[in-house]
């Protein structure tokens, strides 16, 4: 390591913060910006299960409320793309990336969806689970997706909003209804355990070497059991883990959820990979007249 | 396309604040495209648009004739203090 990139390197890991036009250490910019192009392409790739239910949602309220939640996370998209294109990378290149499999989106966005339980629980437990991720990068340091974030971890707050008021709904109705959440629950709950990742210790990863994470992803998943664990029992519900449990000291056990599952799933091997992949090439060239039309003026 | 510097006022009387960016072929898309992604949930009350090229940012700070009494850094009031203070103790030993 040289001594600019040594000097960078205690500077971040001081709380100091980078912006767009500054110099920035080779390692970083690539980390950072694989990192922020994941980012933008779980958000991207995430509204494509939540998509499917605007035609099905059981009334028009909740229609609207899906709708316009579909329509804050391809914004997110947007915002984020923006910040990675900052960091050196085309957007036609990320979105080429993307359709052909090169580039990754968060695990839980390669999973079928059953029935309106499915969308309570990903607007409720999915996003809970986002969120914890997301603000630990209110602090990154790269400032101006550390801007980009107050905004999107805003906006999200509206969706959990939403997916507990789904979930409520849910639970306050029949017995069919209430069964249709616990379904739910128990599909999401192993992509939930592992949404985080593996449990590196913080000083081994390089996302909190460099400041780009503010937590480790132990501490990321200890938080979101100790929010929502509670929650979920509270309504009635089980959760498909006979050890999950908090011990006297405030950590939770669990079982060691299924590393390969994770890896198998966002390297394109999860159930519905391909298919979202497809739709995604699809619109891409359906609406290829679109941009060029727009690059025109 | 041009990169346009987004700056957001959340309310009347505050500070435009630095919010993102946008690319955009012209000022015409710019404007729609800021409006959704920057002001559709009611959450601005004022953008500021601007292109970034027309940002002139100055970082470097040259101090070639040692101007520092205009900072608060120009001034080592701590050490002269103790220094007074202590000249102060010897000269009226009893006064402490």
């Amino acid at each position: 390591m040289d001594q600019r990139t040594q000097e960078f390197l205690a500077y971040v890991q001081d709380g100091g913060q980078v912006e767009a036009t500054d110099w920035l250490a080779d390692e970083y910019r690539q980390r950072l910006l694989k990192f922020v192009e994941m980012h933008a392409n779980s958000e991207l790739m995430g509204v494509l299960p939540e998509r499917e239910w605007i035609l099905k949602a059981p009334t028009l309220q909740r229609k609207l409320a899906l709708t316009a939640k579909v329509q804050d996370e391809v914004g997110h998209a947007q915002l984020i793309y923006r910040v990675a294109e900052d960091l050196g990378k085309p957007r036609e290149q990320m979105f080429a990336d993307l359709v052909s499999g090169r580039a990754k989106f968060h695990n839980v966005f390669h999973y079928p969806t059953y029935t309106w339980g499915d969308v309570g629980v990903i607007a409720w437990l999915v996003d809970a689970a986002a969120i914890i991720s997301q603000k630990a990068l209110l602090k990154c340091s790269y400032a101006p997706y550390a801007r980009i974030m107050r905004k999107i971890c805003w906006e999200e707050s509206f969706h959990i909003l939403h997916g507990r008021d789904v979930i409520l709904a849910l639970m306050t109705g029949t017995d069919a209804q209430r069964e249709l959440v616990q379904e739910a629950v128990t599909r999401w709950w192993p992509p939930l355990m592992q949404f985080h990742g593996n449990p590196i210790p913080r000083d081994e990863d390089p996302m909190w070497i460099w400041r780009i994470k503010s937590q480790g992803n132990e501490e990321a998943r200890q938080q979101f059991l100790d929010g929502y664990v509670p929650q979920i029992w509270e309504l009635g519900l089980t959760v498909p883990d006979p050890k999950l449990r908090r011990r006297d000291d405030g950590v939770w056990e669990y079982s060691e959820p299924d590393w390969d599952e994770l890896r198998s799933v966002v390297t394109g091997h999860g159930p519905r990979s391909q298919d979202r992949l497809a739709f995604r090439r699809r619109f891409l060239d359906q609406e290829q007249w679109v941009r060029d039309v727009v690059l025109a003026a | 396309m041009k990169v346009y510097e987004v700056f957001r006022r959340e309310r009347k009387g505050q500070p435009f604040e630095h919010a993102g960016s946008i690319e955009a072929p012209d000022a015409a898309f710019a404007d729609t495209w800021a409006r959704e992604q920057y002001g559709r949930r009611g959450e601005s009350d004022a953008l500021w648009l601007v292109p970034r090229e027309s940002i002139h940012e100055i970082t470097e700070w040259a101090d070639e004739f040692d101007l520092k009494y205009r900072r608060v850094d120009g001034y080592s009031i701590k050490a002269r203090l103790k220094e007074a203070r202590e000249r102060a103790s010897v000269a009226a030993p009893d006064a402490g």
